[in-house]
């Protein structure tokens, strides 16, 4: 006897698997609907134009938008030697066409960031070029002497590619060359690497102290009769309802060298009042604003948490004969962990990007990568710099989140 | 018997208050001997559970004195004490496994590693749970769970072992069978145990001896046996196993035996137990087994008429529902025995009981 078994069929006769499904079907198009509203609104807002600056970190086409031609006979140069007539001759015209299309600035702008002086000598040339004639090779070298530089035009064949790795090595220190390939810059005008570590001990700083002041604050919120510990919540809550503007100024009048703080050091006589300490406007001034403005971050997961620990596990561990620290360390804390964990990678990733903080009480040695991204979006107008900076931010938190999956776990973060 | 030695613990006119208004525990005086296995039944909110955490070191008594082995122990920490403990909720530490559940009391008294896995293995297989020892609580059932929480409390070999309604969570059967498996367990380590419960028939079948509770003092402290047969109160009477009641002013009361006529004006003799003087209230309790039905007074037995209300078939016995002095709960368990199964609703009969059976109580309204 063939064994075939014979598919389940509903009361109408159609099998009962495709009926469920098309049942589902339905459900399912309907759950759709609720969240496609939200969903179209981040994908525009936030999704695709992350994905735009992130192919700006890699993808800079100022040069060859501007000057097509020129990029185009540049591709064919060999970069070792000056580039014969032919390449001068399509230089001069569209400098010249730039010229009258005053876009000369932007192509200025664009190859300075790779060789720097080289703006005054775009600007120039270009001015003569529209009176230039044959041959042009002679005319441009006699306009400027930049141009008999071999690494000038080598500088601006890099700017002249579309694409191109050298945001992403300079948000690194790295400088770009068409014949050595990557070098580390020069060490005084290493900078972003600094920044970046600055960034991750800062971060990591602000989530310490969010710990040690917040598990304690956490512990009593889970633990105190429900009256007390709803005020308690209240005042955990009541940096939510101030403005983070208001917040960190608050935070200047308190630390500033004629601050609350210093008056009363001057007065009970640990310094004196023309050594008043700098609290402010650096590293100090940064760690204690973010960790005040990040703490509810670390104590409502630590909460939700404590909350789910009845007391008699406490309770069982000290009548086993542990005593009180003993049974904290190896009952009550590691049950905590995935507080602890969900906390402090909340904290940590803000930390990572916080930026108006920073920004307002940083100072010199208080600022954060955040703020060099904003400075080269708002003023330097470097935007793929910007993306490149920002890029390597995200991969360097996606890779620390990757981290703590190996090591704690994803599914141990709780957080409520 | 036990009053001759030394109490291993004893609570010594113990007061309790959360509030600082009320008293949970009102002047308890409690004295254990070695080895016993002492229950406390009471009520929902009697105060057992605050007894035993003051006793545990977890509530200070708001006043008296705690001794155990002879000692005042009100200002020792809980980890001092040495006192094993059964939870309600068994309390197993969720990420621990059965073995290091085991091991934590013994690695805190930082005993070797030898030591330590003998003393573990004897416990599991004393609670025969060898088989899962590297489980993690979440993945044994209520009644594993339970050995093993039983199991963390006795491996320390702890003098002392207090149990919270261990078997709370416990269907029937499983709970049965864990009675069984504590007494045995008790009987044969000889710990003394204090048991907290408000179930009374695990009380009357492990204990030897049970600490009525309510409303924070001890009603009564007596073996099972006494607590059944001669309840002193009202309250216990009724609180332990089924109890008829009749209400009543005393007449007289000579040589041990109360006259009392029932609110109906039938005089009922009773064995006085708890009564005031003549004219006081007094509550009559007859159990229902040592009541019987006939269609006329017996020689020598106290007897009231009666109406049948209802009768239920239970095999073996009929549990007979009648009116009797104006109270229609009257309940009387008629053995079943060829003679009685002529018993139908509506009809008239007498119930009677030894005068002894019958005994006057405070009257509680
Ligand atoms: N931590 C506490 N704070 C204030 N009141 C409490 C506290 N614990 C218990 N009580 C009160 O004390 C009384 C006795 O409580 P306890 O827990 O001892 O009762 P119990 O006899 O164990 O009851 P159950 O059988 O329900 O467990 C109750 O009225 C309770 O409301
Ligand atoms: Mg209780």
């Amino acid at each position: 006897m063939p064994n075939v078994i014979e598919p389940i069929t509903a009361a109408d006769g159609t099998p009962l698997k495709k009926k469920l499904a098309r049942a589902l079907f339905r459900s399912k198009i309907r759950a759709a609907g609720l969240v496609l509203p939200l969903f179209a609104f981040i994908l525009c807002t936030f999704v695709v134009p992350i994905f735009a600056l992130m192919v700006q970190g890699v993808h800079n086409d100022t040069f060859h938008t501007y000057m097509p031609r020129t990029a185009e006979v540049l591709e064919d140069w060999d970069g070792s030697s000056l580039p014969g007539e032919l390449i001068f001759a399509t230089l001069a015209k569209e400098l010249a066409k730039t010229k009258k299309e005053r876009t000369v600035g932007k192509v200025a702008t664009r190859v300075n960031r790779q060789y720097s002086g080289a703006r005054s000598t775009f600007t120039k040339t270009a001015r003569k070029a529209v009176k230039m004639e044959a041959p042009f090779k002679n005319a441009i070298l006699k306009a400027d002497k930049k141009w008999k530089r071999v690494e000038f035009w080598q500088a601006i064949k890099l700017t002249s590619q579309t694409w191109t790795p050298a945001f992403y090595g300079a948000a690194l220190d790295y400088e770009l060359s068409l014949n050595d390939g990557f070098e580390r810059k020069a060490e005084k005008e290493r900078i972003h690497v600094k920044l970046f570590w600055r960034t991750l001990v800062i971060s990591a700083v602000v989530m310490g102290f969010c710990l040690l002041l917040g598990y304690p604050v956490a512990y009593l919120l889970a633990t105190l009769p429900l009256k007390t510990s709803n005020l308690l919540m209240i005042l955990v809550l009541l940096p939510f309802w101030t403005s983070l503007l208001v917040r960190t100024t608050a935070w200047i009048a308190i630390l500033q060298s004629q601050g609350v703080v210093n008056d009363i050091l001057v007065w009970i006589g640990v310094t004196s009042n023309d050594s008043r300490f700098s609290l402010i406007y650096n590293m100090t001034g940064t760690v204690v604003a973010m960790t005040h403005i990040l703490l509810p971050f670390m104590v409502l997961p630590l909460y939700s948490v404590m909350k789910t620990i009845p007391s008699s596990y406490v309770r069982a561990a000290r009548s086993l004969g542990a005593t009180p620290t003993w049974a904290f360390l190896k009952i009550y804390l590691p049950q905590t962990v995935p507080g602890i964990g969900a906390g402090g990678l909340l904290v940590f990733i803000l930390a990572i990007g916080y930026y108006i903080t920073p920004a307002l009480v940083g100072g010199q040695s208080g600022v954060l990568i955040s703020n060099m991204i904003a400075f080269h979006m708002k003023s330097s107008l470097n935007w793929s710099l910007a993306a490149a900076l920002g890029g390597i931010l995200l991969g360097g938190v996606l890779l620390l989140y990757w981290a703590y999956d190996r090591v704690v776990g994803i599914d141990n973060v709780k957080l409520g | 018997m036990l009053d001759s030695i030394d109490p291993f613990v004893r609570f010594k006119g113990v007061q309790k208050s959360y509030d600082g208004e009320t008293l949970v525990v009102k002047d308890l005086n409690l004295d254990i001997a070695a080895g016993e296995f002492v229950t406390m039944l009471g009520p929902s909110g009697s105060g057992k559970t605050t007894c035993l955490m003051m006793l545990a070191g977890f509530e200070t008594a708001t006043h008296g004195e705690i001794q155990l082995g002879g000692r005042s122990i009100n200002n020792i920490p809980p980890h001092k004490r040495g006192i094993g403990m059964v939870f309600q909720n068994y309390a197993l530490f969720p990420h621990l496994t059965v073995v290091e559940n085991l091991a934590f009391p013994l690695k805190v008294r930082k005993m070797s590693a030898v030591e330590v896995e003998e003393k573990v293995n004897k416990a599991l297989d004393m609670v025969q749970m060898r088989a899962f020892s590297d489980r993690k609580p979440a993945q044994l059932s209520g009644g594993q769970q339970q050995r093993i929480a039983l199991a963390r409390a006795l491996v320390f070999e702890p003098d002392l072992v207090l149990m919270d309604e261990p078997l709370g969570a416990l269907d029937k059967q499983l709970r049965e069978h864990m009675q069984y498996e504590i007494k045995h367990i008790h009987e044969s380590l000889g710990v003394t145990v204090v048991y907290v419960t408000h179930d009374q028939s695990e009380a009357l079948t492990m204990s030897n001896r049970i600490a009525v509770f309510d409303d924070g003092v001890i009603q009564q402290l007596a073996d099972p046996v006494t607590l059944y047969e001669k309840p002193e109160n009202a309250f216990v009477a009724q609180f332990i196993g089924e109890n008829n009641r009749l209400m009543g002013t005393v007449k007289d009361v000579a040589k041990g035996v109360a006259t009392v006529a029932l609110d109906n004006g039938d005089i009922v003799k009773a064995l006085a137990v708890n009564v005031g003087g003549k004219g006081e209230r007094s509550l009559l309790s007859v159990r229902p087994e040592r009541c019987i039905v006939a269609s006329e007074k017996t020689q020598g037995l106290s007897a009231l008429n009666g109406r049948i209300e209802e009768l239920i078939y239970l095999g073996d016995h009929i549990r007979c529902r009648m009116n009797v002095a104006g109270d229609d709960e009257f309940i009387v368990k008629v053995p079943n025995t060829s003679g009685q199964l002529g018993l139908v609703i509506g009809a008239e009969v007498f119930v009677g009981w030894e005068t002894n059976d019958c005994r006057a109580l405070d009257y509680l309204c």
